[in-house]
């Protein structure tokens, strides 16, 4: 107590020179302050900047949209709904119907995915649950390997050596066993709808097969136990424990390979024919929407041609922007959770 | 796995195995490998025919000449390989800063409603056909210079590479652990510089795996230069005039009714696959030898 009470009468002395302190402080302190605020400054210069990097990302999506709805304006007056339901493409006396094209993009993705699904899952299943682990990094490099072709490699490919070989022998087969269903009627020229299909079955298949093997090796391991502990075969276990589990990122993966088969353009081009028909037949001669835009772009004869072929872009990027949102709300259901995978 | 499967089997728990369920196993093992041997198949075709194709027609006159009238055999692709340089260096320099700079804001700034929506983005662009790319880079920079040029087809590969170049970005900065930006931080140093210097530095070999990936896939790309850069036969070292592309000129000889030109299709193909492969190879190489970052 005395010690408290001796300051006391002290305190009155000292308490003004603390204020002048308080006062004359600022110049010491003066220095950090100084160093922070400008540590301050740069970052909020830095972070602007990302910032906006980040922006742009989103400043992208909306320019493509605002472009590629004004530049359609002029096609959708003219036509209206009609342009999607048309089918005649007549650059000449500018009348434009995109329905073969339609028709075109949509028969040679789904042909693909009928081709490239079993492959794809038989080769992610066999990665993930069948061969041994020494095989199954150099095995998925090769797969992979197949996504770094360019595009136009492997249209280079389909014309001289798959066509030939469609032409030759596969077609020839086909309309003989299985040409009383109407699918595989007329001269078998190899190029056409069925080239076209097999080759984006080709350049898919990686892309669903890696998701599918991503999706496979999220599959928490006590799905597998139980299933084997149950006696149940290894196949069991796969159809049980494993793909059941899965069948959401597998139809992901799918969608995933669906999106990349619509707008996949060159190799299409080189082997689809290129004539705006509507055929049953798979050997006939077929034209996309990204194969028109290819072709015709460049050379568009007018505004209206022009702007025509905009508008198809336009409805190629909201069906693939469709298709991948879906996809990738797919995939995210089943891998949710997991740190994100390094896939390009 | 394989060792609880050989553990059952080899105790045989009480119900034995029914033939039929034994037979439909097997059945489908031998399923999933024929699967793995047909896609295969083609990686092999492709592959063997380029090197078989492309090899016998590769020579020096190829890479050193411009293309001859049509008919006509000899010439080369010079000028296309040095156009696609340029197209592919214009697209890096825009897409490369902008894209690192997009990762690292979904990194570090990114973890919010305005984070979330750019990343969905950013997915969301990654599967945009390259084609419609090449319609915005035609309305955007070539309505505007009133022709085609090497600068449109660049600003065309740029937007393709933003979207991957930031989500590896980001993924890659992610990897690098709390700790090290904590420490940096704890010693004073403003959030920018250890961004840059602590964080990005760690991550570098991943970043750079996902930068070349990207260069590595528009490196081939055809179709978004179609209508930006068109293709050009002769030499041109000037931006703003339609300039020759490696994909491009591949496409246009794959199309023509010459034997020489086929010919030379194959050989540019062979050409632009050694470099989309090694330039992939050059990243494996990196990251095995990298540090954690690409982990």
């Amino acid at each position: 107590m005395a010690n408290s009470a001796l300051p006391r009468p002290d305190m009155p002395g000292p308490q003004p020179v603390e204020e002048a302190k308080v006062i004359a402080t600022p110049a010491p302190r003066a220095a950090p302050l100084l160093q922070a605020s400008s540590g301050e400054i740069s970052d909020r210069i830095f972070k602007s900047v990302i910032v906006l990097c980040g922006l742009a990302v989103l400043g992208l999506l909306v320019l493509i949209v605002y472009e590629l709805v004004l530049r359609s304006r002029l096609s959708w007056h003219a036509f209206g709904f009609g342009f999607f339901t048309g089918s005649e493409w007549d650059p000449v006396n500018e009348h434009f119907g995109a329905l073969p094209f339609v028709y075109g993009t949509l028969m040679s993705s789904l042909l693909a995915l009928v081709i490239a699904v079993p492959l794809s899952v038989g080769v992610a299943v066999f990665t993930t649950e069948m061969c041994p682990p020494r095989l199954r990094g150099p095995l998925s490099f090769f797969v992979e390997l197949l996504a770094a072709i360019p595009s136009v490699i492997y249209g280079l490919w389909a014309i001289f050596v798959l066509v030939p070989l469609l032409s030759d022998h596969v077609e020839p087969f086909l309309a003989r066993s299985l040409g009383w269903t109407r699918m595989f009627d007329g001269p078998p020229l190899g190029i056409g709808m069925l080239a076209a299909g097999i080759i984006l079955a080709i350049m898919i298949i990686p892309i669903i097969a890696s998701i599918t093997r991503e999706v496979l090796m999220v599959v928490p391991q006590h799905q597998r136990e139980a299933a084997l502990a149950l006696g149940a075969t290894r196949w069991e276990m796969i159809r049980i424990g494993v793909l059941r589990n899965a069948r959401a990122g597998i139809v992901g993966g799918i969608i995933l390979g669906l999106g990349r088969a619509l707008g996949e353009t060159m190799a299409v081009t080189m082997v689809i024919g290129n004539s705006p028909d509507i055929s049953r037949s798979l050997f006939a001669p077929g034209y996309t929407m990204a194969s028109v835009l290819a072709n015709e772009f460049a050379e568009a004869t007018g505004n209206i041609h022009l702007s025509a072929l905009v508008e198809i872009g336009l409805a190629l990027f909201l069906v693939t922007i469709v298709v991948n949102t879906l996809a990738r709300l797919l995939v995210w259901t089943v891998t949710r959770g997991q740190p994100a995978s390094t896939h390009a | 796995m394989p060792e609880a499967t050989h553990t059952i089997e080899s105790r045989h728990s009480v119900p034995p195995i029914s033939w039929s369920r034994r037979a439909t196993d097997h059945a489908m093992t031998g399923v999933a490998i024929l699967t793995v041997v047909l896609v295969l198949v083609p990686l092999v075709a492709i592959f063997g025919y380029l090197l078989y194709r492309g090899v016998s027609s590769l020579n020096w006159a190829f890479l050193t000449q411009t293309p001859r009238p049509p008919g006509e055999t000899g010439g080369g692709v010079a000028n296309g390989i040095v156009g696609s340089a340029i197209i592919l260096g214009i697209a890096s320099l825009l897409g490369v800063p902008l894209g690192i700079g997009a990762g690292i804001y979904l990194a570090e700034y990114g973890r919010n409603r305005l984070g979330d929506t750019v990343r969905f983005t950013a997915d969301v662009l990654n599967g945009v056909p390259s084609i419609v790319i090449g319609i915005v880079a035609y309305a955007i920079v070539v309505l505007y210079q009133k022709h085609f040029s090497a600068l449109a087809g660049g600003v065309a590969l740029a937007m393709m590479m933003i979207p991957t170049i930031s989500r590896t970005t980001e993924e890659m900065l992610l990897l690098v652990p709390r700790a090290l930006r904590e420490a940096a931080y704890g010693l004073g140093i403003p959030r920018w510089r250890t961004t840059l210097s602590i964080t990005l530095r760690a991550a570098t070999s991943g970043v750079l795996t996902g930068v070349m990936l990207a260069f590595a896939r528009v490196a081939g790309e055809t179709a978004p230069l179609l209508f930006t850069t068109l293709g050009n036969e002769f030499w041109n070292l000037r931006l703003d005039q339609p300039t020759g592309a490696l994909p491009l000129q591949i496409f246009n000889y794959a199309k023509s009714p010459y034997d020489d030109w086929h010919r030379q299709a194959w050989a540019g193909a062979l050409v632009l696959i050694l470099l989309i492969v090694s330039s992939i190879a050059a990243v494996r190489f990196a990251v095995r030898r990298g540090s954690f970052g690409a982990a």
